[in-house]
């Protein structure tokens, strides 16, 4: 035992002589999801948080702790409990899905923790929920859909069918959708959660005659969709259109030539003209071996927006009000571009219509053709008294 | 009527790739009386395969043969490893382990093919539209699961009624002991049936590969349809899941098709958006409550 002593005592030595020899890193707890059909979101937005560390050679200033949540908001719940409460995290990050963010977030922003989300935007947070705490790095939940209404109907489309998930992020969408698109609605169809076959909505959409077809589909269900869709012959008939979240490069390398030509809106994209965006996709195709999707380039981001307010502050977080307004003024290059925050703390940013294509490698990618938005702010910052 | 005409192919053609899941789960339940949630893995495990080795050899065909051959090993070992040890035991814990390999199964799938979930396209001479109807163009493809269902149906109706093999099946599901008494190795016979309907489900996995995303986890959401199935057309009765799985995709199907709109007429707006779905989505668990209510051992149960 008293060996055992001892040797703990030499450790506990050892421990502090390192602690001493360089600034203690910034403890940053990232849950996200990386199980379930999901897991590629939290995947890439980790792999693009950690890409950002290393490339800015900060890897040693910021301890990060990753843990899946499994797509459920107890999970959610219990590790940020755990990471904040045992681990001492002092930086709080990663949540993929809105229902998570909101069994999660609230709660930890009023308990003083500061939270940068690289995904969720859900309209709660954005608005009469919105808190000092909480800075969100990737978009409001309605962003990609409004700029998709507002380029459908700028394109001369009066006629358009809309389809979506019956779960709230689905009505959401269309509810955003429908926020600068003024036209005719052929038709405003809800499917289950996680639905596979899609030939009876497919059958009656094509019954319906629109002139264009607007859906949001995240995950395996826009997979499910656009494939069926192609092998019905209806999206080579009828012009396509949905937000990024149905055509990042993981799942237009799951659906293949069945998208190419499906137009969708993005706040990012590969072929983006700056430096820091030529860069990020270079290192992150050259480290990982993928094609980055937009979760990887807000990963990305939201760690230089952490490394400036870092930077800012000399590594010390502890004064929480220098740190919040280091990251409120958001000095750092963005891969997207433009980048400031609105006063609800959520970006003010381009947001770009896509198109998918097959690149000269035989891949199928997104490129932009054209700016839908400029500086657009999200429609419920006037709801936020901060 | 050209519509409602197509819809009910649409439906057809769902009611055949869940027929495919019931067929084994049925057999394996009525004649084992084991529990298999693991069921959706063999799924999962032939459309995997199926993609892997399309990916690698561009043979739609040869990818078909690796995905059904997976399955079916699959099903030995897992019949070795699981279903024996624990065939006397309650079905607590047949549930328990069976869930565990559905745990296993996703987990190592993440492992060896990442998170990205996989393509397979259907072979070229099945792409695209025939006109069925005058002005119902209808994927090749899904023609050809239906013709792939009904040999399927009509493979398994030949093998259980009109063979030997069939015969002790038969007599399996009702007198055991009787027939290991007569000298059928019973232990071989339920080895035999697994594998085959394990078989079977990864076929149905490579079938519904080109629709579907192929993603860890994708065995699940079928295989409650196919337990449904098997409720509904009675426990153990291959033809009992014939008719379970016709009547839940034909019902799904219209439910999914006319409802929305239906509740739309009747019901004030705004809640009609999401009762309309929500009905749908319904639909067939109402229908299962209403064959156990009228027939508590399913449609064909003994």
């Amino acid at each position: 035992m008293r060996f055992n002593h001892g040797l703990i005592g030499g450790v506990a030595a050892l421990g502090l002589l390192a602690g001493a020899a360089a600034a203690e890193p910034v403890k940053v707890g990232m849950v996200t999801t990386l199980s379930t059909g999901g897991g590629y979101l939290g995947q890439d937005v980790r792999d693009g948080f950690i890409l950002a560390l290393e490339m800015a050679g900060a890897t040693d200033r910021v301890e990060l702790l990753v843990e899946d949540d499994g797509l459920e908001p107890e999970n959610g719940v219990q590790i940020a409990e755990r990471m904040v409460e045992r681990d001492g995290a002092e930086v709080m990050t990663g949540i993929i899905f809105s229902n998570v963010a909101m069994a999660v977030v609230p709660k930890l922003v009023r308990g003083g923790m500061i939270y940068l989300s690289p995904n969720a935007g859900p309209s709660a947070l954005a608005g009469k929920g919105c808190h000092e705490n909480y800075f969100n790095v990737a978009w409001q939940n309605d962003d990609l859909h409004a700029a998709m209404g507002a380029y459908v109907a700028g394109q001369g489309f009066d006629n358009v069918y809309l389809l979506a998930p019956n779960y709230p992020a689905g009505k959401d969408a269309l509810t955003g959708f429908k926020r600068f698109y003024k036209g005719n609605v052929a038709g405003e169809v809800y499917t289950q959660l996680g639905q596979t076959d899609y030939a009876a909505e497919l059958a009656n959409l094509r019954a319906a005659g629109p002139d264009a077809v607007f859906f949001f589909y995240p995950g395996g269900m826009g997979i499910n969709f656009v494939k069926q869709a192609a092998q019905a012959g209806i999206s080579q008939e009828i012009p396509f259109f949905g937000p990024a979240f149905s055509f990042d490069d993981t799942l237009l390398d799951a659906v293949g030539d069945a998208a190419v030509g499906i137009k969708n809106t993005s706040q990012w994209s590969p072929d983006l003209d700056n430096e820091a965006n030529k860069a990020f996709v270079a290192a992150f195709k050259d480290k990982y071996g993928r094609y980055p999707t937009l979760y990887a380039s807000q990963g990305f981001d939201t760690a230089n927006l952490l490394l400036s307010a870092m930077d800012a502050v000399g590594d010390d977080v502890s004064d929480q009000a220098a740190f919040r307004e280091a990251l409120r003024a958001a000095d750092f290059v963005s891969v997207r571009g433009d980048f400031r925050f609105g006063p609800n703390q959520h970006p003010i940013q381009d947001i770009y219509v896509r198109e998918a294509y097959v690149d000269d490698s035989g891949n199928v990618t997104n490129r932009i053709i054209g700016t839908v938005l400029e500086g657009h702010a999200d429609a419920y910052a006037a709801e936020c008294a901060m | 009527m050209l519509l409602f005409l197509e819809q009910l192919l649409n439906g057809v053609q769902l009611g055949m790739t869940l027929f495919m899941m019931a067929a084994g789960l049925t057999l394996v339940f009525g004649v084992m009386n084991f529990i298999n949630l693991a069921h959706g893995s063999l799924f999962m495990a032939g459309a995997y395969v199926a993609a892997a080795v399309v990916a690698a050899t561009g043979s739609f065909l040869l990818g078909l043969v690796a995905g059904v051959a997976v399955a079916a090993l699959f099903g030995v070992v897992l019949d070795r490893v699981i279903v024996r040890p624990l065939a006397g035991r309650g079905h607590l814990d047949q549930v328990l382990a069976t869930f565990a390999v559905i745990l296993i199964a996703n987990e190592t799938v993440r492992l060896v093919f990442g998170r990205q979930p996989l393509a397979l396209d259907p072979p070229g001479w099945l792409a695209g539209t025939v006109e069925i109807l005058p002005g119902v163009p209808y994927p090749l493809y899904r023609l050809a699961v239906i013709l792939v269902g009904l040999l399927v149906m009509a493979g398994l109706w030949l093998l259980v009624m009109r063979t030997r093999v069939g015969m002790w099946v038969r007599a399996g599901a009702t007198h055991p002991e009787m027939i290991q008494l007569l000298g059928v190795d019973i232990g071989r016979l339920n080895g035999l049936i697994f594998a085959a309907g394990a078989a079977l489900a990864g076929l149905a996995g490579i079938v519904a590969g080109p629709f579907i995303a192929i993603q860890s986890g994708m065995g699940e959401a079928i295989l409650i349809l196919a337990f449904v199935v098997v409720v509904i057309g009675g426990i153990g009765s291959v033809l009992g899941a014939a008719i379970g799985a016709l009547l839940v995709g034909v019902g799904d199907t219209l439910g999914r098709a006319y409802l929305p709109a239906l509740v739309h007429e009747l019901a004030p707006a705004g809640t009609a958006e999401g009762l309309g779905p929500a009905l749908a989505s319904m639909g067939i668990y109402l229908l299962m409550a209403l064959v156990l209510a009228l027939r508590p051992k399913g449609l064909l149960g003994r």
